[in-house]
């Protein structure tokens, strides 16, 4: 177990710059989720820590020792790979020993130690099967059982878990975390899916364009996003926005489309008729004879409770409800953003703006 | 009658002529797709490998019917030593051959399964030899390793390291050399093209996985590629043997066989006793006995293209 130093990393492809100076900080046996859209660099940058892509720029250490120049097999990591990467024409033993026979381990040891991971990941009748003869979610445990055979300092995850189906992830989500609690061993893990993210990490890197939008944990990121791209990736469903400007005539409002007004608790300072976006979570709607005006658009129940789609001044936003209102298509109701929660971001560079 | 009770119909299907029945067969109509290809077979392969084989028994000869001669013709090649010569060039020829051409083959697949500038050029000029018609290249290499206009022997004797021409096709080492090399040339695009698209099957994150388990490059062709490779080994291998073994129109173009019946290989000596020579039944006898050679390669690999254990079960990816 280590901790890992991401400073001021950059990485171009030829001329094309793909992570603009990332700098996370990990400590040890923390479990740090790297999530963002596609493409935003969150691959590259585990790839670079596994030492698979060189560093174009910034130092990467794990424990103490800087790896900008260390081979990937002297780094002491393991991985664990979106396809798996099992190696087809061994049997399960032999995958997770792999590692453990090219270090000319004995026999015995390699025995001892397949045996303890394979018993940790309940994959012990299934040491002598190939990978081919392995459901989804076998092989995935193999996967992770070749990880924890080698006792590295640190794992990477690399969207380990999107190529199962929905029901299988959720259960694969609450073994990696419990198996997380159990090792303590430092983890790197990314993925795009925010659920995840929140579900598992001890921290969570948002990144978006080949840069950090913010790092902290889960419930940080969603009380109180730094942004608006955080804000409107982290949650589901999504944060509502609606672009307006801040009034402050005596008591804060903002005044958002077609001029509805909504409620703030205090406005920033000097931001009178300031241009900005106005963000509530949909949970935090509730139906108030002083809300603002919505018609319901489309409702769906999910059991636990009901997603409910309406339009306020023209746009639609989408409010969650745990009661069992009774809402039909077209009915006229009041909706109020709770002023405690609701978030306001700078129209132009989407900075957060209340405190 | 009983079934007056029922106000159903009867079932239409039982009505049917029987044309109209075996019309909506489908092994009947499964049989029929298959008589196209089956006539191929018959008429082009069974057919003259009955005959060969059956020729072989006779002493038939261009332009006469010939007589049951039972094993005659066999008694005879057993004390020819020039038979037993093109045995032997045979398996010397294909055993080399296909030795230098699976290892040269396997190091330019690697190669050209690596990123490189103009990959996709090289490629296209590593399938060069195998475009040119046979005869071509082989006139070709005739010129190269000709007694006099050898350029070959014009480069070295210009360098000054050596006083006079290799007779290249007339020295009987020389000859196997040239005509091994010729094939060489030839073969070896066929098993680099197939060999780089079984390397291209094997997902890089396997190498990813095992450099990160700590394997050298050594480590990663020996544990992943090569066991990985060896079902297309065992196809592309079995192929270039029966290919090899039965080469005739490079050594024909090139030596006929000669000097000395050096280079004399199966096919080509029978092709000189039947065709030339007009003996049908005596080369039919030659041919014939390639048969067992084949055979056996064939067993060969027939036994290393079982499906592997790990081929084997579900494939739910």
């Amino acid at each position: 177990m280590s901790s890992v130093q991401i400073r001021d990393v950059r990485k171009s492809f030829g001329n094309f710059e793909v992570l603009h100076g990332v700098t996370v900080p990990i400590e040890d046996g923390q479990f740090v989720v790297l999530v963002g859209p596609s493409g935003c660099g969150k691959s590259t940058l585990l790839r670079m820590l596994a030492g698979l892509e060189n560093i174009t720029s910034g130092t990467i250490s794990i424990g103490d020792r800087v790896v900008n120049n260390v081979q990937p097999k002297e780094r002491d990591i393991a991985m664990v790979f979106q396809n798996y990467a099992l190696y087809p024409h061994m049997t399960v033993a032999d995958n997770m020993g792999f590692s453990l026979k090219l270090r000319n381990a004995g026999a015995d040891e390699i025995n001892k130690r397949v045996k303890r991971a394979a018993e940790i990941l309940a994959l012990a009748p299934l040491l002598d099967r190939y990978p081919r003869q392995l459901s989804g979610g076998q092989r995935q445990r193999v996967a992770m059982g070749r990880a924890i055979v080698r006792d590295p300092q640190v794992f990477l995850f690399d969207e380990p878990l999107s190529n199962l189906d929905a029901k299988l992830r959720v259960a694969m989500r609450t073994e990696i975390k419990e198996l997380h609690q159990r090792l303590k061993t430092t983890t790197v893990y990314v993925t795009h899916d925010q659920i995840e993210a929140m579900t598992m990490a001890d921290k969570i890197v948002v990144m978006h364009d080949g840069i950090v939008e913010q790092m902290g944990t889960p419930l940080e990121l969603y009380d109180k996003p730094d942004n608006q791209f955080v804000a409107g990736f982290i949650g589901s469903p999504a944060m509502n926005f609606l672009k307006g400007h801040v009034r402050v005539n005596g008591v804060a409002t903002f005044e958002g489309p077609n001029g509805v007004k909504l409620p703030l608790k205090t406005a920033p300072a000097a931001s009178d008729g300031r241009p900005a976006v106005y963000g509530v979570r949909p949970e935090h709607f509730t139906i108030a004879d002083d809300g603002a005006e919505a018609e319901i658009v489309v409702v769906e129940p999910t059991g636990s409770e009901t997603q409910v789609f309406a339009k306020i001044g023209g746009e639609q936003v989408v409010a969650v409800f745990r009661e069992r209102h009774q809402f039909n298509p077209g009915d006229k109701v009041r909706l109020k953003p709770d002023p405690a929660l609701v978030h306001l971001f700078d129209d132009a560079t989407g900075k957060r703006l209340n405190a | 009658m009983a079934d007056v009770a029922i106000p159903r119909a009867k079932p239409q299907i039982s009505e049917d002529s029987a044309w109209t029945q075996l019309k909506h067969n489908r092994n009947w109509l499964g049989f029929w797709f298959m008589v196209p290809a089956m006539a191929f077979l018959i008429f082009f392969l069974a057919y003259p490998l009955g005959l060969g084989i059956w020729l072989s028994f006779t002493d038939t000869r261009i332009g006469r019917v010939g007589h049951f001669v039972a094993t005659e013709n066999y008694e005879w090649l057993w004390d020819d030593s020039i038979f037993w010569l093109s045995v032997f060039n045979t398996l010397l020829y294909t055993f080399v051959a296909s030795a230098l051409k699976f290892a040269i083959g396997l190091y330019l697949a690697l190669l050209l399964n690596e990123n490189m500038p103009f990959k996709a050029m090289l490629r296209a000029m590593v399938l060069i030899p195998f475009i040119v018609p046979t005869v071509l290249s082989a006139l070709a290499f005739w010129w190269i390793f000709d007694s006099q206009f050898s350029i070959i022997s014009w480069s070295l004797r210009h360098l000054g390291l050596i006083d006079q021409n290799i007779n290249f096709l007339g020295d009987t080492t020389w000859a196997r050399i040239c005509v091994i090399f010729a094939n060489i040339w030839r073969g070896v695009p066929f098993v680099a093209i197939t060999l780089l698209a079984g390397l291209q099957t094997v997902s890089p994150s396997l190498y990813e996985a095992a450099t990160l388990d700590g394997a050298t490059r050594w480590q990663n062709f020996r544990f992943i590629t090569y066991p990985l490779l060896t079902p297309i080994i065992a196809v592309v291998m079995t192929f270039s043997v029966l290919f090899t073994f039965t080469d005739f129109q490079l050594i024909w173009a090139m030596t006929r066989g000669g000097p000395v019946n050096a280079t004399h290989l199966m096919a080509t000596l029978s092709y000189q006793r039947a065709i030339i020579a007009g003996q049908l039944g005596e080369g039919a006898a030659i041919s014939s006995a390639m048969i067992p050679f084949l055979l056996a390669a064939i067993m060969v690999s027939w036994f290393g293209l079982q499906r592997r254990k790990w081929q084997q079960g579900e494939n739910n990816d």
